[in-house]
């Protein structure tokens, strides 16, 4: 016994011998300090980003990660009233969080940088009048495949459903984006209603699963690095992210058409700092901002002054700027309403079978 | 015989350190990714000093489990004694909704807590973290006072009471020496479990709010920063230190602290190590 | 008796009342809810339970198929490794009983993380297989993945129960059995085998219960290619945020659990003695 306890004892004083040099946990209504939560997709930030702010306005960052749109929506559902005061969804779940009263209106007069925002990017359908969001990063769904792996470039859906890649193939472990890569191939829209599209869907789905290697979140990208798999459905910078590292690697956004995605920076209807969230909005938009964190992400910058910067070889990439045509044949989710449950039953059904 | 019990152990002892031999080797490769070896480095223990996102959830980890193991093991031990001294039924009906929280899988008090802070409203934070923690430690707070108190004289408190104690006096003075060294197991207990929970931590700390079982968790999905294998790397060797000094200091009695080493661990608290 | 006495365990009798029961009666409630509504009805569990469609029922089947075979491994493993233990000199074994313990020190999601880097096709295991010219096996995301997975985290929790309870044995039962002319084969099966029960029942239970419910484990090393209930449940209410049906879930796995708990502590009663605990 005596040992035991030694063992503990030994290992509670390992932990209060390290240095607490770390920021203590945030202490609603604590003196002078004003700190700002930030909710954001895993891996979306240059880590620096969050210190820069700090040391210009002196507001501290909570910075917290969520892996898709439906967990953030639930877990903003679940922690009540002091959640986060930004977070950075996705177009149809802004559309969704819009419709269900969850977002405050930002005041674009404190947010000067919102200028820098490409046209293309303003006005979306999700937010028709700019009012409650500020594009941050875009991009599309595509398969990155490794080169020596396969035997000609990959340049559709139905390679996913080919058996010469039997167990070398990733999958996004993500209702939407899993159910329109099927719903793609079959040439219905991403945005289906209709129940009979999406069970076809499934059926493919669950005649794919035999093939694939994993359901994957972020991790994909270290398992494309090391050359895990063959094919992979990726967003266009984690494309890029994995063949920095490994050259075999391309990027294709398949013929039958693809997502097109805009993530942006929303301010909830609960924030505890409004004004706090909208100097981090605007400071995200500046110029030096937008390009370190372009440069860490490699996701497309909807930034002005970052695309022009862009260097010459990245303007024909089809993953850093694809061409008008590819966005033509790309889609915006867009918020389905009572369907989505319907999504959701189909999803967790696929993941049982 | 004796060459194949041996060749035995070396493959179970093989199979259960293998992992941690790549974890500890990994802690010392100068390359980020995991797979590469890029040369001896000690790059990961230097950058683990600043890196704030997991010094952050080890503070978390303290501070819960410190916190969550006092307040547990004040009301734990005052629930031990009031139930040592009421009705039968009555302290067996408390007993059984003690143990629904041992026997329960995590996962179904996780997600029972979850529902239980949505419904009243309270929101998900540190304090509901705490809260969580606090729910359960306390059985096995109880569980390890109650053996103790069922061990000792009935009688000494009124016995205390009569030769002109008062009632704290009386409490302080006789029954906490009796039941004290279940207090200690069941306060280190309660602070063993708190640091190793995932599960329920995973359904019940808010947003920003994470512990070291969170934050690796979290990064197993976008690829492991090597400072964590760093600092387990740490703490797995004072661990290891620790125990060979006390093992070559203590030689004697060997027997008897083996076998209460074994029965000290209840199920919940060998299997939370799965948490 | 002392009645003052007696109120110490209000604080707890309160705390349990919101925190323990509160918590699994709501878990019962919201189980009976669709997301339309407020009418309760059984919906969730005809869901789970349908018999056109069986996903569900053939996920809790696997569930229990993958802990069944884990729980098993762990058993064959583990049982000698405990025999040889009990049989060593004090202090090795105390050492020994303590090289046991001492991985679990380590967080268990690194050590399963860890566990990746072995695994995988450019893993560690396969590198060494190729070097060797062996054909390189296919583990990574495999339902063994998963196996090998809880065999490692819960084999230790099969071992020491087993090992207590050997060594807990009465040294005179074995020198009678053998003084009587029992071989030591006999004296094992019929002599030792048996003492051994509680462990092996604490040990079964220990190893079987976590892995019937983890999510973790399928999740890292399963890759959503073998998913569990655990699984499922998780997804609901962090992700799908059908809460009613991960309710629905949870209850069917609550009991589940808590009747193979009670019949099992019920047997141990008739047969050695002693609960679970």
């Amino acid at each position: 016994m005596k040992q035991l306890r030694c063992l503990r004892y030994g290992l509670l004083a390992l932990f209060l011998l390290l240095p607490s040099s770390c920021k203590s946990a945030p202490t609603p209504g604590g003196p002078s300090t004003v700190t700002l939560k930030v909710f954001n997709w895993g891996d979306y930030i240059d880590p620096d980003v969050t210190a820069l702010f700090t040391q210009e306005t002196g507001i501290e960052v909570i910075y917290t990660m969520f892996e898709a749109n439906e967990d953030m929506y639930t877990s903003i559902k679940a922690s009540g009233d002091v959640s986060h005061d930004v977070v950075i969804p996705s177009d149809y779940m802004i559309r969704k969080m819009i419709n269900e009263d969850m977002l405050r209106k930002i005041d674009m007069g404190n947010i000067p940088n919102h200028a820098l925002i490409d046209d293309r990017f303003k006005n979306l359908a999700f937010d028709p009048q700019n009012e409650y969001s500020v594009p941050y990063m875009w991009g599309t769904v595509g398969i990155a495949y490794n080169t020596t792996m396969v035997e000609a470039p990959i340049t559709s859906w139905t390679a996913l459903w080919d058996e010469q890649y039997q167990k070398n193939i990733f999958m996004m472990d993500s209702v939407r984006d899993s159910l329109g890569v099927a719903l793609k191939m079959l040439g219905y829209s991403m945005n289906t209603k209709n129940e009979a599209e999406l069970q076809e869907a499934y059926n493919k789905l669950v005649e794919q699963k035999p093939l694939v290697l994993a359901y994957t979140g972020d991790e994909v990208k270290d398992k494309m690095i090391a050359g895990e798999a063959a094919l992979a459905v990726v967003y266009a910078g984690d494309a890029i992210t994995i063949s920095d590292e490994n050259p075999d690697i391309a990027y294709v956004i398949p013929q039958e058409g693809s997502n097109l995605f805009v993530d942006s920076m929303c301010i909830l209807k609960t924030a505890e700092n409004p004004e706090a969230a909208e100097a981090f909005i605007n400071f995200m938009c500046s110029t030096p901002i937008a390009t370190r964190n372009w440069e860490y992400i490699n996701y497309s910058s909807p930034q002005k002054e970052v695309i022009a910067q862009m260097p010459e070889e990245f303007q024909n990439s089809p993953a850093r700027n694809p061409s008008a045509e590819d966005l033509a044949r790309c889609e915006v989710f867009e918020d389905l309403a009572q369907t989505t449950q319907y999504y959701e039953d189909l999803w967790t059904r696929l993941i049982g079978a | 015989m004796k060459v194949l019990k041996s060749a035995y152990s070396g493959l179970i002892f093989l199979f259960l350190y293998a992992p941690i031999v790549v974890l500890i080797a990994f802690s010392f490769n100068a390359a980020k990714s995991r797979g590469v070896w890029g040369g001896f480095s000690f790059r990961w223990y230097e950058s683990l000093v600043q890196n704030a996102e997991i010094l952050h959830a080890l503070r978390n980890t303290v501070v819960v489990a410190l916190l969550s193991a006092v307040i547990a093991t004040v009301i734990g031990t005052a629930a031990a004694l009031g139930m040592h001294h009421m009705r039968r039924g009555l302290s067996n009906f408390m007993l059984n909704v003690t143990y629904l929280p041992v026997l329960n899988p995590d996962i179904v008090t996780g997600i029972s807590l979850l529902i239980l802070y949505v419904f009243i409203g309270i929101n998900l934070g540190f304090s509901s973290l705490l809260l969580a923690h606090i729910t359960f430690n306390i059985p096995y707070v109880i569980l390890s006072v109650s053996p103790r108190l069922r061990g000792m004289n009935r009688h000494i408190f009124e016995a205390a009471l009569d030769l002109g104690a008062g009632p704290a006096q009386a409490f302080f003075k006789v029954i906490v020496p009796e039941i004290l060294p279940g207090i200690v197991n069941g306060f280190l207990l309660a602070v063993t479990l708190s640091i190793d929970d995932f599960v329920i931590s995973f359904f019940t700390a808010g947003p920003g709010v994470s512990t070291l079982s969170i934050t690796v968790y979290s990064m197993a999905r976008k690829g492991i920063k090597p400072e964590i294998n760093a600092l387990s790397s740490i703490m797995f060797v004072v661990v290891l230190l620790l125990l060979l000094t006390v093992n070559i200091r203590a030689g004697r009695d060997v027997r008897r602290r083996a076998q209460t080493h074994v029965r000290s661990r209840s199920p919940r608290a060998l299997s939370s190590r799965e948490r | 008796m002392n009645r003052r006495l007696r109120l110490t365990a209000v604080p707890y009798a309160l705390y349990a009342l919101i925190f323990i029961v509160a918590p699994l009666l709501l878990i019962l409630y919201y189980s009976l809810t669709t997301g339309q509504g407020t009418a309760l009805s059984l919906d969730n569990f005809r869901r789970f339970f349908d018999p056109r469609d069986t996903v569900y029922l053939r996920v809790l089947w696997r569930s229990l198929w993958i802990a069944g075979v884990s729980t098993a491994i762990c058993f064959v493993l583990g049982y000698p490794m405990a025999y040889i233990l009990s049989q060593m000199k004090e202090r090795t074994r105390n050492i020994i009983s303590f090289l046991f313990i001492l991985p679990m020190w380590m967080n268990f999601l690194l050590r399963t993380y860890a566990w990746m880097t072995l695994l995988e096709r450019t893993g560690l295991i396969n590198t060494v297989l190729k070097s060797l010219g062996l054909p390189p096996q296919e583990i990574m995301y495999t339902a063994g993945a998963v196996v090998l997975g809880n065999v490692y985290n819960f084999l230790p929790f099969m071992i020491l129960p087993i090992y207590t309870s050997l060594t807990k044995l009465d040294r005179n039962l074995i020198e009678a059995s053998e003084d009587l002319g029992a071989g030591r084969a006999v004296t094992f099966f019929r002599v030792i085998f048996p003492l051994s029960f509680p462990g092996i029942m604490s040990g079964l239970t220990m190893t079987f219960m976590p892995a019937v419910t983890t999510f973790i484990i399928s999740k890292l090393l399963g890759g959503g290619q073998n998913a569990l209930i655990g699984d499922l449940i998780e997804k609901q209410f962090k992700v799908a945020g059908d809460w009613g049906f991960g309710s629905a879930m949870s209850v069917i796995l609550m009991v589940l659990i808590l009747l193979s708990m009670n019949a099992l502590s019920r047997y141990e009663k008739e047969n050695a003695g002693g609960g679970l605990m």
